[in-house]
């Protein structure tokens, strides 16, 4: 897959003097949804707003498409579609008009019966003639993401699409999401829910403090820094665990021991613990096994990075 | 050109002109009517004429100026500021479209409602006065200028302005004294010569005195230097607005 967008060499410091960004680079492939997770003020909306020409860079380059986003921005622009986080809309107008406004302002043709498509997908055409002022929140932030999708865009940003939007709804879009990977769409979202670029994303950036800490596979992820838990249930009640199974921890009640290990190493030493169990002879109720989630990864590298 | 993009924001423009069409025009034209009752009778009944022209007739070109200069600036600042306020403008900065396309869009609807209330301006003048208007097309092309830009400056004060007293400040600081002292309702050679020397340096009085020559054939300074006048002031809110979409001054952070 070639590289959709190219960045290099990113940085931005505000008039105030914030540093939002430095020194990032990052290649996007086409058709990848990419999730971008960090904390509040990492600068993943200063990151988006730069490639969709709303914020001025300090330093850097970015090609969008093989187009420059200053020099070219036309043709860069064009390719782009961005849900902000911020919702902001005309509120007195009416919904299928400002989607048409928005696809007009991009220079596209009139396409009712595309804008219905995008409407129906976004559970929004029964809405189409409600002025925007009498949408619930959640139904503004679908509103705000068929304006992006208005003009037909092979780029997609969204600004952590899913605030404030309900568990159900949220699937739908997921739904919405998938359906324009597989159009071919390239995505790029940020979102505060590990839940939702576990369950989306096929590449994981991770920002803090500017800083582009790693962009990784997101099951190379989860399968480098992913740690597994055995949880060994006895059958009697034990008050210590003997020397050879001292690498686990013993539960209050002496009735559960665990142990943490790289689920991708080599020799996990399962094995070797079970058998000691037998030769201790303690005897063993029941055995399970958990993946830690994004959420550990995630909270482990920024301090582990940090 | 991607008229598209620029028909787009035109007639998202125009459409709330549109909209509410006795409150776009009723107040200008009961404000003129205002005028009229005042400084047309009131007033006018004592001055007789200026320049041989009835001082009610005298008045409506300055008057039309008045509004026009009011209403675009008044219309592209409020478009442009409503839009920065609410945070659409957005849209627009992401928009794969040029300055002179935002401009074209935005400007243009802001002078069109102008052109259209001056015309409304002028047949409620002439339901009060005689009023001959000696070169029309001039007239007409002298007013779509002077709408443009001075809708182009209401632009500028737009993105210029970071709340809404800043927004009010420069109407009603800079433009409102400059008309009012800008021969709107006198000729600048009714007063003294060190004062006509004075009020000559008031860009409006060319605006003012150009366009009372289309009516009259008559004004206070050449129509060329009017012309010139109008044509420097439009190319530097053009230069304004380019150098603004260039360097992202208060618009791209
Ligand atoms: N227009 C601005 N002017 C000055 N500083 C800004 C501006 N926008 C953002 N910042 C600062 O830049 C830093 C990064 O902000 P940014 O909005 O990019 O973070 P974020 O990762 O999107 O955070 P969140 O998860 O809260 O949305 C913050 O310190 C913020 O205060
Ligand atoms: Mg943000």
């Amino acid at each position: 897959m070639s590289a959709m967008i190219e960045v290099r060499d990113l940085s931005k410091t505000y008039a105030s003097g914030t540093s939002a960004l430095s020194g990032v680079s990052l290649d996007i492939r086409e058709g990848e949804i990419l999730a971008l997770l960090g904390p509040n003020g990492a600068g993943k909306t200063t990151f988006i707003s730069i490639l969709c020409g709303l914020v001025t860079p300090s330093g850097g380059k970015v090609t969008v498409g093989g187009h420059d986003i200053l020099r070219d921005y036309r043709a860069a622009r064009a390719l782009i579609g961005l849900v902000p986080q911020e919702i902001a809309l005309e509120y007195f107008e009416t919904v299928i008009n400002t989607v048409r406004f928005s696809r007009g302002l991009y220079g596209k043709p009139a396409d009712d019966a595309y804008l219905e498509r995008i409407l129906r997908a976004l559970a929004l055409w029964d809405k189409r003639d409600a002025k925007l002022k009498e949408l619930s929140g959640g139904m503004k932030r679908r509103v705000l993401i068929a304006k992006a999708l208005s003009h037909g865009p092979r780029i997609l940003f969204l600004d952590e699409p899913t605030a404030g939007v309900d568990v159900n709804l949220r699937r739908e879009m997921w739904e919405v999401v998938r359906g324009l990977k597989s159009e071919g769409v390239t995505i790029i979202l940020t979102t505060h829910y590990l839940e939702e670029a576990e369950e989306m994303a096929d590449r994981v950036g991770i920002i803090d403090k500017g800083r582009l800490l790693l962009v990784r596979d997101k099951s190379d992820l989860m399968h480098e820094f992913g740690r597994k838990v055995l949880t060994v249930e006895l059958t009697e009640p034990i008050t210590a665990l003997p020397p050879a199974l001292s690498s686990l921890e013993l539960s209050s009640d002496g009735l559960r021991a665990s142990y943490r290990y790289d689920a991708h190493a080599d020799r996990t030493g399962i094995a070797r613990l079970l058998a000691s169990f037998a030769a201790e002879g303690i005897s063993v109720r029941d055995v399970a096994t958990e993946q830690s989630s994004l959420e550990d990864v995630f909270l482990r590298l920024v301090r582990d990075l940090a | 050109m991607n008229w598209r993009s620029i028909l787009t924001i035109f007639n998202f423009e125009m459409a709330r002109f549109w909209r509410t069409p006795w409150e776009s025009l009723a107040a200008p034209v009961v404000s003129t009517v205002l005028y009229f009752v005042v400084f047309g009778a009131a007033i006018g009944t004592r001055i007789q004429s200026v320049d041989d022209i009835s001082y009610g007739a005298f008045i409506v070109p300055g008057l039309i100026i008045l509004t026009v200069l009011q209403q675009s600036l008044a219309n592209a600042s409020n478009a442009i500021f409503m839009r920065k306020f609410v945070g659409t403008i957005h849209e627009i900065l992401a928009a794969p479209i040029s300055f002179i396309e935002v401009v074209a869009g935005f400007v243009g609807a802001a002078a069109l409602k102008s052109v259209i209330i001056a015309i409304v301006i002028y047949l409620t003048a002439l339901l009060f006065v005689d009023l001959p208007l000696v070169h029309p097309v001039l007239a007409l092309a002298l007013l779509i200028l002077t709408s443009f830009g001075f809708a182009l400056w209401g632009f500028l004060m737009g993105i210029w302005a970071k709340d809404w007293q800043q927004l009010q400040f420069i109407p009603m600081m800079v433009i409102t004294p400059l008309v009012f002292l800008g021969g709107a309702f006198y000729s600048a050679s009714m007063l003294p010569p060190f004062w006509e020397g004075v009020a000559k340096l008031n860009p409006v009085l060319y605006l003012v005195s150009g366009f009372r020559w289309t009516f009259f054939g008559m004004a206070d300074v050449p129509i060329l230097s009017s012309i010139i006048a109008l044509a420097i002031f439009l190319g530097l809110g053009f230069v304004a607005v380019w150098a603004i979409f260039r360097t992202g001054w208060r618009l791209r952070p």
